[in-house]
């Protein structure tokens, strides 16, 4: 028995949304990023044989920015239901509203000496335009990253749902969304560098953006965006508001009818998901260096929807799973079998499908449910929950 | 007599070989050492005897006229000479022959007047091409041989060109009276070179007008309004042409969508890789016909048609069988498979062709187009393309409407159930429709064959766009599809002409996610109380 939500302090509440054992696996993991990364990839000699390289860290804190993606997907379509092929733009945003700031932070460092970007002196810019207006302030950057995402999710969102779009009709909006921000994206005039985007960042902060301290720090915080975002998680789907979400994602119509209006819960969540995408994107774009259009793409969307589809939909934790085993194999294949690659991510997608419903995490449950089964353990109840949890 | 000169004459001009002799004081000014004089001898030649005045005019554009002493004469084959002025044979051949050199200028000159006397030959054909090359070029002193042959022209069409050129000639005349009707007369045309013609009459140079007089002014003023308004509606004729046209593309490639999505409810994210596939099949059909039957290389595109669609239904049934039929009924899982067929498929073309794309050439009977006015041309493979959908969708409904499957489908989306109680086989009629919505997108890769880029990632670049149709028209039924593509080929490419093509694209993108807002059904809903679709 749980005590009444309203009576328990917040931080009891949202202690008690983890079990012992979620604690302890996010506390060590917790400790390997803020301790053992910054020590083995610092202190040891390159060397060592723990020694972690620059490749490592770069490889590692871009995918736990996609896994923050990930989960942030997972809330909206494993516990909303709703499928989004748009969720790149948003990460694109991000990355573009922080990699405004890092342009700046470039001062005259550029190829051109210029006050202004260097791809404003390519064009023959004389001036910043206006939306560039403040965006030297790193909290300005950090507004921008946040605002304006949550808007333009929030007013898209609101008009979407308003109107009862759902189920594939509205994928196929969002990727159409996604589709146009690209295209204006890609052109010189919209004053976002064109093609070619934000590269050859210099400094963040005043700090050299290529330094070992520097990608420890960015890499420690992308690790504590994704506990916080696990976290955040959690508590929303354990809280009321989650369980109405999944009553919507189950059947609108009745959770309409007991007198709950969907638009709210499915515009909350989706705008939630689309500032978490965009927190993503602007710790992404300085670990990597470098933000363009092709972010937006629409393959890019759907490849979120295949982490979230291969780790298991509707956990917290298959996400993160499937975001680490879909970019450590891409990865793999592009170094050792480029041509290979997408033969992997198709068959991957056909199978997810068709034979891993509940993803990675789902066949784990079922593989364990079976073992217990087949030792003949009398724990009916205990495999009658696991097979809950599998469809959960 | 059958000498080379009047071999050329009947060839190029269908004039009898008998000719009277030329005046040889008419011809010893052609080899004038003045350009100026040679220009002068060229016209009055031309006026003076403009049958005969021809094969000279060629003999020297040709650069075989020649000078024996002070007699002009033509240099034949096989060393022979003739008389320029009575084409007669000269036996023995005279000494001291000098060849007449001509200048470019004079050549233009030569070739003008030689367009000129063609307006007189006897095969309209070539009076027609006279004709337009006259109004290229055209200046007053060929004001009498246009009068000439505006007397004895019938053609309705040639004479329209002649007057045209008689107009754009006589603005240079001296006389206002003239040059006002001429003005008048140019107003009446469509072509934009007579704009120009006319702009600078309503022009000042320095302080005074280019035109002094200002009644022709005004004419000429009004008459560029009238041609200019003539432009612009041939502009927005072309426009919507265009339009059609790119609605007509968008049609093939959303047909088989609106199928498979708008019928049946499946989600095809792998459609634009039928489409490709369906482009493969014209390139491997042109390289098969290059390599076996290159006589017939212009017709490969007729076999194409039904490789093409067998193809991609052939694909798409495997499709089918292999992953969608077990997803029937989750659409949004049913995404993400097609999406990886989607990358297979491309990845297989890519392994197979290459990444770089194909090259498809236009059969020959595809090339030119329909010139409907000076300024708008209509090209042929735009027009084969249009009438094609046509074809391909008067099909379908046939399809749909007339055939035992057709029948099948159409109770199979109405009740799926029910369907099958009264023993419609629903998994092989699935399977059957999914197979000819990607057949019909096969065919649709054939035309986009014809004027795309054929290559691996081509299917990605239409995915979006014919889901925007099938969703603007509404699931369900072809009209919807059908008024949805062409209504936003259209669209765009008016837009296209205020905003440019990446910014029109973008708005018709942000039109259509407006549009759903207002209208989730789309433009054309089928009728029923649903509390969910």
């Amino acid at each position: 028995m749980r005590p009444s939500p309203a009576r328990t302090p917040f931080i009891v509440r949202l202690g008690s949304s983890f079990d012992a054992r979620s604690w302890r696996l996010i506390g060590l993991f917790a400790a390997f990023a803020l301790i053992a990364v910054p020590v083995m990839h610092l202190a040891l000699p390159a060397d060592h044989p723990l020694h972690l390289s620059t490749w490592f860290i770069t490889l590692v804190g871009k995918i736990l920015c996609y896994a923050i993606v990930a989960v942030a997907m997972d809330l909206i379509w494993g516990y909303g239901g709703i499928l989004s092929l748009g969720h790149g733009l948003f990460f694109a945003l991000g990355g573009y509203g922080f990699g405004m700031y890092l342009m700046r932070q470039i001062g005259r460092d550029g190829s051109y000496q210029s006050d202004l970007p260097d791809f404003m002196v390519f064009l023959d810019w004389k001036e910043l335009p206006w939306f560039w207006i403040g965006s030297d302030s790193f909290l300005w950057a950090v507004l921008l990253v946040l605002v304006v995402p949550a808007l333009i999710a929030f007013v898209f969102g609101y008009f979407a749902f308003r109107s009862r779009i759902k189920g594939v009709y509205f994928s196929i909006i969002t990727q159409a969304l996604t589709y146009a921000a690209m295209l204006l994206f890609f052109r010189n005039e919209t004053g976002f560098g064109g093609n070619n985007g934000f590269t050859d960042f210099k400094r963040i902060l005043g700090h050299p953006i290529t330094a070992p301290e520097t990608r420890v720090v960015l890499f420690a915080l992308s690790a504590l965006a994704l506990i916080g975002t696990l976290l955040l998680a959690r508590y929303l789907v354990r809280s009321k508001f989650g369980r109405v979400l999944t009553a919507i994602r189950d059947a609108e119509s009745r959770v309409m009818f007991i007198g709950y209006n969907p638009l709210w819960y499915k515009l909350c969540a989706w705008t939630l998901s689309a500032v978490l995408c965009a927190i993503a994107g602007a710790l992404y774009v300085p670990q990597v260096g470098i933000i363009n259009p092709s972010e937006m793409s629409v393959a890019n969307s759907i490849e979120i929807a295949i982490w979230v589809a291969v780790g298991g939909r509707g956990t917290l934790i298959g996400p993160v799973i499937g975001a680490f085993l879909v970019n450590l194999a891409k990865s793999w294949f592009t170094v050792s079998f480029p041509e290979y690659w997408l033969f992997f991510l198709g068959t991957l997608f056909i199978v997810a499908t068709l034979y891993l419903p509940q993803g990675v995490v789902g066949l784990w449950a079922r593989l364990r449910a079976g073992r217990r089964r087949g030792e003949g353990a009398a724990a009916g109840t205990t495999t009658a929950a696991a097979a809950k949890g599998a469809g959960a | 007599m059958y000498t080379l000169r009047s071999l050329l004459a009947i060839c190029l001009l269908g004039i009898s070989c008998a000719q009277a002799a030329i005046d040889p004081a008419l011809l010893r000014p052609l080899a004038d050492d003045d350009s100026d004089r040679r220009i002068a001898a060229i016209a009055a030649l031309v006026e003076a005897a403009p049958e005969e005045a021809q094969p000279v005019l060629q003999a020297m554009a040709g650069d075989s006229l020649a000078l024996a002493g002070e007699r002009v004469v033509v240099l034949g084959a096989g060393g022979r000479v003739f008389d320029a002025a009575s084409n007669r044979e000269l036996t023995p051949p005279p000494a001291g022959i000098e060849t007449i050199g001509i200048n470019n200028r004079v050549r233009r000159e030569l070739a003008s007047a030689l367009a000129a006397l063609r307006l007189f030959s006897a095969e309209r054909e070539v009076r027609w091409q006279a004709a337009q090359e006259v109004n290229q070029n055209v200046d007053a002193r060929m004001l009498p041989l246009l009068d000439r042959a505006l007397a004895v022209e019938k053609d309705p069409k040639i004479r329209d060109r002649l007057q045209l050129a008689h107009a754009q000639a006589s603005l240079g005349s001296t006389d206002a009276a003239v040059r006002l009707a001429a003005v008048k007369t140019l107003g009446e045309s469509s072509d934009p070179r007579v704009r120009q013609l006319l702009l600078p009459l309503t022009e000042k140079q320095g302080d005074s007008w280019r035109e002094a007089d200002s009644a022709v002014r005004a004419a000429a003023g009004t008459s560029i309004r009238s041609i200019e308004q003539r432009l612009a509606w041939a502009d927005n004729l072309g426009r919507a042409f265009t339009g059609l046209s790119l609605g007509s593309i968008l049609l093939l490639a959303a047909l088989g969508l609106a199928i498979t999505y708008g019928v049946m409810g499946v989600i095809n994210m792998a459609h634009g890789e039928l489409l490709m596939v369906g482009a493969y099949s014209a390139w491997a059909m042109q390289s098969v016909f290059r390599t076996h039957l290159s006589g017939a290389l212009d017709w490969y595109l007729l076999a194409a048609i039904p490789v093409g669609f067998l193809s991609a239904a052939l694909v798409g049934v495997l499709m089918e069988r292999i992953v969608i039929r077990h997803l029937y009924g989750r659409p949004l899982e049913t995404l993400l498979a097609t999406w990886g067929i989607s990358l297979f498929l491309m990845q297989v073309a890519r392994t197979l062709f290459g990444a770089q794309n194909v090259e498809v050439a236009n059969p020959s009977w595809m090339a030119g187009g329909v010139e409907l006015l000076p300024n708008l041309l209509l090209p042929w493979n735009r027009i084969i393309i249009v009438a094609f959908s046509i074809a391909v969708l008067i099909a379908m409904w046939a399809i749909l409407n007339l055939s035992r499957l057709g029948m099948f489908v159409r109770a199979v989306t109405q009740n799926r159930p029910m369907a099958g109680c009264v023993g419609v086989p629903t998994g092989r009629v699935d399977t059957l429709a999914f197979g000819l919505g990607a057949g019909i997108a096969g065919l649709g890769g054939v035309a986009l064959s014809q004027i795309a880029n054929v290559g691996p990632d081509m299917g990605q670049g239409y995915i979006v766009d014919s889901f925007m149709v099938v969703v603007l028209g509404g699931v369900g039924q072809l009209a919807g599809a059908v008024w949805a593509a062409l209504g936003l080929g259209v669209f765009t490419k008016f837009l296209e002409g205020w905003t440019g093509a990446v910014v029109a694209k973008i708005v018709v993108l942000v039109l259509i996610i407006v549009f759903i807002q207002k209208r989730p059904q789309g433009l054309f809903a089928l009728k029923g109380r649903f509390v969910e679709s």
